[in-house]
């Protein structure tokens, strides 16, 4: 790891300003993706602002029919959070498949979404459930985030600071992991909204993409059974040492189906 | 070069640092407490695992300078005088080892475990929150059978 300075600010516009000054310096939260990317030299910054000193920026709360999340909240909070497991536990259970107890004991769910890594899992809740990601700028639609490979709508010196949730009637996350690291081969959150059923894939693209033939499909009837002879037009996979575009577009189908069926068995809320 | 402070097994320690030093750099090369091991430097083996505040992270991928203030745990800060922590004493009686390097690790990532889920502990829980402890020797049936007597014995302790 190439050294740097590093910065352990107090308020987030102590940590926005030091980004603003140093076109190379970079936030820190859990530290779970960044350090290691630094560590094999894959990226190098003049500065580290670590955002844990940082208060008010963790913990999950329901406000007005929304499930509120702070970026600073870690995988390990959201696996147990008593009201996640009432309100939306495919979130709480798509958070207890992140890696292992002790990168959920680091990691959050904005550094996480921060990082827009194609195999990650939480950019499908996001997209899934429609959800706002919350800035120290601004407010940024779920389907407006996600830009590209690694890359989001985020400015260079823009924080996550909350995700803000829908709460869905029901809702599932399934994921055929990488036995290894457990990142998401394929990984698909389906979402039956009020009045429309989403359904978002990660693993397979460049970033995370909706299926809108399952969608319209499910919103007529919400059973794995409106799948079948739906042909989804699914955008360019990934070819990669773990998977060809093939299996990734095989294991979408798979992937979704489980999702709906895993969804349907719950409780409507 | 800037300076840290933190509690290491209940003992106060500073030291100057590089901002790139990781806390596993500074428990081993700085105060020369080499229990904790490092695997892989990938975040991956967990041989590095350590509690910072009584929460179990691998230290491999923690940097020293984010721990000022903190409280840091490591295998060296287990035992009591010539007792053994009973996490320490169930790896010995049920062979949870055979050359040892990923033991620490293993050890502290069981308590964390714990922590977290209890003292009763099924074989299914005991596996699946281990995933981020690798063992290249075990095979890891002994381990598990540790970690379960270690849970069960933590409770009277
Ligand atoms: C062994 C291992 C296995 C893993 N397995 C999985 C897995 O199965 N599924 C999965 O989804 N992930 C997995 N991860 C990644 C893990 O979930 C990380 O915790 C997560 O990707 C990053 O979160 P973090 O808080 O650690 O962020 P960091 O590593 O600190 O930061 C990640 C990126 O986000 C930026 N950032 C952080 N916080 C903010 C903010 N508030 N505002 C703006 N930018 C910000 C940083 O600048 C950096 O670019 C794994 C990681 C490891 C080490
Ligand atoms: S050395 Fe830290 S996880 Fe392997
Ligand atoms: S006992 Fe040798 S690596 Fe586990």
């Amino acid at each position: 790891m190439y050294d740097f300075s590093y910065h352990r600010p107090t308020s987030l516009q102590d940590a926005v300003s030091l980004l603003a000054k140093q076109p190379d310096a970079k936030p820190m939260s859990g530290g779970m993706s960044l350090l290691p990317s630094m560590k094999l030299r894959l990226s190098k910054w003049t500065d580290v602002v670590d955002l844990a000193a940082i208060p008010d920026l963790s913990g999950i709360r329901e406000e007005a029919g929304h499930i509120i999340i702070g970026a600073r909240t870690r995988h390990v909070e959201v696996a147990t959070s008593a009201l996640l497991h009432a309100k939306l536990p495919a979130l709480a259970e798509l958070a207890e498949g992140i890696g292992d107890p002790l990168v959920r004991n680091r990691g959050t769910i904005g550094g996480s979404i921060a990082n827009a890594d194609p195999a990650a899992d939480y950019p499908s809740s996001v997209v899934a459930l429609d959800a706002t990601i919350i800035t120290t700028r601004r407010e940024i639609a779920a389907d407006a985030f996600f830009t590209g490979l690694f890359e989001t709508a985020l400015a260079h010196d823009e924080l996550i600071t909350a995700v803000r949730y829908k709460i869905p009637k029901r809702a599932a996350y399934m994921k055929f992991r990488h036995p290894a690291s457990r990142y998401a081969i394929v990984g698909a959150f389906v979402a039956q909204m009020e009045g429309a059923v989403r359904v978002a894939i990660t693993g397979a693209g460049p970033h995370v993409f909706r299926i809108a033939a399952y969608e319209d499909a499910l919103t007529k009837t919400f059973s794995s059974a409106a799948l079948d002879g739906v042909t989804p037009k699914l955008p360019s996979l990934n070819t990669d040492l773990h998977a060809s575009a093939d299996y990734r577009a095989h294991a979408v189908v798979e992937m979704v189906r489980r999702a709906v069926k895993a969804a349907a068995a719950r409780k409507s809320i | 070069m800037p300076q840290v402070t933190m509690q290491v097994n209940g003992r106060s320690v500073s030291g100057e640092v590089e901002a790139r030093t990781l806390l596993v750099q500074f428990l081993r090369e700085h105060l020369e407490l080499t229990g904790t091991h490092v695997g892989c430097d990938t975040t991956q083996c967990g041989c590095c695992t350590v509690h910072v505040d009584g929460v179990g992270i691998k230290s491999c991928t923690m940097l020293a300078l984010a721990c000022e203030g903190a409280n840091i745990t490591t295998i060296e800060g287990l035992a009591k005088g010539d007792v053994l922590h009973p996490m320490q004493s169930a790896f010995s009686e049920h062979h949870g080892l055979q050359c040892g390097f990923c033991t620490p690790g293993m050890i502290m990532s069981a308590i964390d475990m714990v922590n977290r889920k209890g003292h009763a502990l099924d074989e299914t829980t005991v596996r699946k929150e281990l995933e981020g402890n690798i063992c290249r020797c075990t095979g890891y049936h002994n381990i598990v059978k540790a970690v379960q007597a270690g849970a069960a014995a933590m409770k009277g302790a």
